[in-house]
């Protein structure tokens, strides 16, 4: 297994995620770029039809890029045409993965997407039990493979999760889908703790919204902070190029420093 | 009534969940650890009868649902085929539809679980119907999601949702049909599974559903299956049934699987066969007979896809057959030629919904009358694989469709549809509908 994105979580790691494509190929582009100044990692959705674990937000933002076009083809030329240094997980459904190429399984996909420059996956409807053909392609093209840790997995569930991730594990605050709160959940911290001798990087992730959030989750113990909605609020917004850049520049910087303050 | 542990019942049951390449559990590790603790559930209360669940399965089915349904002869319709023609009736379960067999097996097995709050979708509401009646039964509290789309084309059975005192909670994404309301279930339960179980209507989703539902369905082939031996002295030579996820379907084979009887999927052929890559539609919801595989809505099953894995949107005038996907132990069994798929387009099935209801004087629900679409095509050619005694399963009543019936039919020139001349000149026909019915003229 790879350690490749471990290493970025040095310091209070900032992981972003939009959708590719939303709200078309061009914008998409400009704002993942604005992300790549305080992001150690990007997540980049691949959107998909029935995405069962997003809330509306996000699921909005699959709708608008799908309606513009995006493939796992164009995804991939998207990826190459990125000008950014920051690693590049790609985050999307089984069906996706399985179906790309011309042999059933997700090999082709996962070479295709190493030879894009993506560095890991998260695939929400992929739980460890079917997990191992992915794990394999991963390891063969030296890839990470991300699981989720929800707030009610245990025992046995977590030391099989354990055995099969790499680059980091992404602790989900609470239960539900994704979407941006006011609040963040209580049991963070009790999640945190039932994989605290990991040696995978935990990055925490549903419902985190603003800076002061971010701090509190890494003061809770977290290596790093997944913020998605929030951001893709910023794209929803409607407003022009230049607009939502800048917010999200904003947004990305309160939410990095929110990020190292938990650490001081 | 065997119990479903006895004979090979339970060497059926595939311990992982997968039927050939099929099955599985692709469902967000949240939802895992309520997967896990609902098939511990499923082996220790329904496979073994735990606490005499499946004594009290059977006890409210009868009581409750007024099982054991009928086997009765179609006078009209043998005559027709010059066949023996039977039916199962499932239309006259409680409720009016097979749906409540699943229905009350799962809300009880929540209730066995500890659970106190039951979630559910509904395509074309009976389903939903089914759950909510259940509910109330058991005295659970109880949310329906179904899609817009569904709710406009369904109001009879929003009416009775309500009416058995469930919520109605309206999906508004994508085309707002059956695919949507699963999609949303399973994120309310993402939020909710700790104290919450969704009974899910089809075979359909992540282990042990498909398996669940079709041992709470397959009462319907058990019955069937003595009733024949004890009235006609035989085994049917073949069984039809209508297919969308394929609840009733895999109810109606089960018990049949192992004989020398012929099994007909009959899929909503919708205005046409095959997949529009450019507009990203099926025109149809013939997943058995044009899918490819895939993974949806926790299972790897046939899909109607584009070429990326998008999945694409279904259409049929049946809002219980209108889905992608279809249960993955149905799809295996075709996949090993051991049920047969076929389609019946919408005219077709609208034109068996008419010829039943002044045949027979049963008025089918609109997925029911598929199935009996491919009884009449199937008639006018040549050789057929039906046999001389075939059993049809009538999935459900067709009150509910009256309405889209009445507008479908205005629509398209039926041989055997009836003028509603006397409703139009009582004035019984709202604006739209008495416009649409001019135009059948």
């Amino acid at each position: 297994m790879t350690v490749g994105l471990t290493e970025t979580f040095e310091e209070p790691a900032f992981v972003p995620y939009l959708v590719a494509g939303d709200p078309g190929y061009e914008d998409s582009l400009a704002y993942v770029e604005t992300l790549a100044d305080a992001a150690d990692v990007i997540e980049l959705g691949l959107p998909f039809s029935e995405p069962i674990a997003e809330g509306p937000t996000i699921q909005e933002a699959i709708v608008r890029a799908l309606e513009e076009g995006m493939t796992p083809e164009r995804y991939l030329a998207f990826v190459r045409e990125l000008s950014v240094e920051t690693p590049i997980v790609c985050m999307t459904y089984y069906n996706l993965l399985y179906q790309y190429g011309d042999e059933p399984g997700p090999r082709p996909f996962v070479r295709a997407a190493a030879r894009a420059g993506i560095e890991g996956f998260v695939v929400p409807d992929l739980p460890v039990e079917e997990a191992d053909p992915l794990r394999a392609a991963c390891d063969e093209f030296g890839l990470d493979l991300i699981f989720i840790v929800a707030p009610t997995t245990e025992g046995a569930r977590l030391a099989r999760i354990r055995e099969l991730v790499s680059g980091y594990v992404y602790v989900q605050a609470r239960m539900g889908t994704t979407g941006a709160r006011e609040d963040v959940s209580g049991r963070t911290a009790a999640s945190l703790a039932r994989i605290d001798g990991w040696s995978v990087p935990k990055a925490v992730g549903f419902g985190i919204k603003t800076g002061e959030h971010a701090e509190r989750i890494v003061r809770a113990g977290a290596d790093g902070i997944i913020v998605g909605s929030a951001l893709v609020e910023i794209v929803a917004s409607g407003e022009d190029r230049a607009a939502v850049t800048d917010r999200i520049a904003t947004k990305a910087a309160e939410l990095k420093r929110g990020a190292l303050a938990g650490d001081e | 009534m065997t119990a479903p542990t006895e004979g090979g019942r339970s060497a059926r049951t595939e311990a992982d969940g997968k039927y050939g390449a099929y099955g599985g559990q692709y469902v967000p590790e949240a939802l895992m650890p309520a997967i896990e603790e609902l098939t511990d559930a499923y082996e220790r209360y329904v496979l073994d009868n735990e606490e005499g669940f499946i004594d009290e399965f059977r006890r409210r089915l009868a009581d409750f649902g007024g099982r054991p349904t009928p086997l009765q002869r179609a006078d009209q319709l043998s005559a027709r085929y010059d066949r023996e023609v039977y039916l199962k009736r499932e239309d006259l379960l409680h409720g009016g539809a097979h749906k409540l067999n699943n229905a009350l097996g799962q809300v009880l097995l929540a209730q066995y679980m500890g659970k106190d709050r039951i979630i559910a979708e509904t395509g074309a509401g009976q389903h939903g119907t089914a759950t909510a009646m259940a509910a109330a039964h058991l005295d659970m509290p109880c949310e329906i999601y179904m899609g817009e789309t569904d709710i406009a084309r369904q109001r009879p059975n929003v009416f009775r949702i309500r009416t058995n005192g469930a919520e109605v909670v309206p999906v508004t994404t994508g085309r707002g049909t059956l695919k949507e309301a699963i999609s949303e279930t399973m994120r309310d339960w993402a939020g909710t599974v700790e104290n919450t179980h969704y009974v899910i209507g089809s075979i359909v989703g992540p282990h042990p559903f498909p398996a669940l539902v079709r041992t709470f369905q397959s009462v319907i082939s058990e019955e069937a299956r003595r009733q024949a031996r004890d009235r006609i002295g035989r085994l049917p030579d073949s069984v039809v049934a209508c297919a969308g996820g394929g609840s009733n379907t895999m109810g109606a084979f089960d018990a049949f699987r192992d004989d020398d009887v012929a099994l007909y999927a009959v899929e909503a052929g919708g205005s046409s066969l095959g997949v529009d890559q450019d507009r990203g539609v099926a025109p149809n919801s013939a997943s058995l007979s044009t899918g490819t595989e895939g993974v949806l809505h926790g299972a790897r099953t046939k899909l109607l896809q584009d070429g990326d894995g998008q999945i694409v949107e279904s259409h049929s005038v049946s809002a219980g057959l209108d889905y992608a996907g279809v249960g993955p132990e149905l799809a295996h069994l075709v996949d090993r030629g051991q049920v047969e798929p076929v389609a019946v387009d919408d005219d077709d099935a609208l034109e068996a919904f008419h010829r039943l209801s002044q045949a027979e004087g049963i008025i089918p629900a609109l997925e029911t009358a598929h199935a009996f679409g491919y009884l009449e095509t199937v008639s006018e050619g040549q050789a057929d694989g039906l046999g001389e005694v075939v059993l049809v399963n009538v999935s459900g009543r067709g009150d509910k469709d009256l309405e889209t019936v009445l507008e479908e039919t205005a629509d398209r020139e039926l041989s055997v549809a009836p003028n509603m001349d006397v409703l139009r000149r009582a004035g019984g026909l709202g604006g739209g509908q008495a416009d649409a019915a001019d135009q059948g003229e």
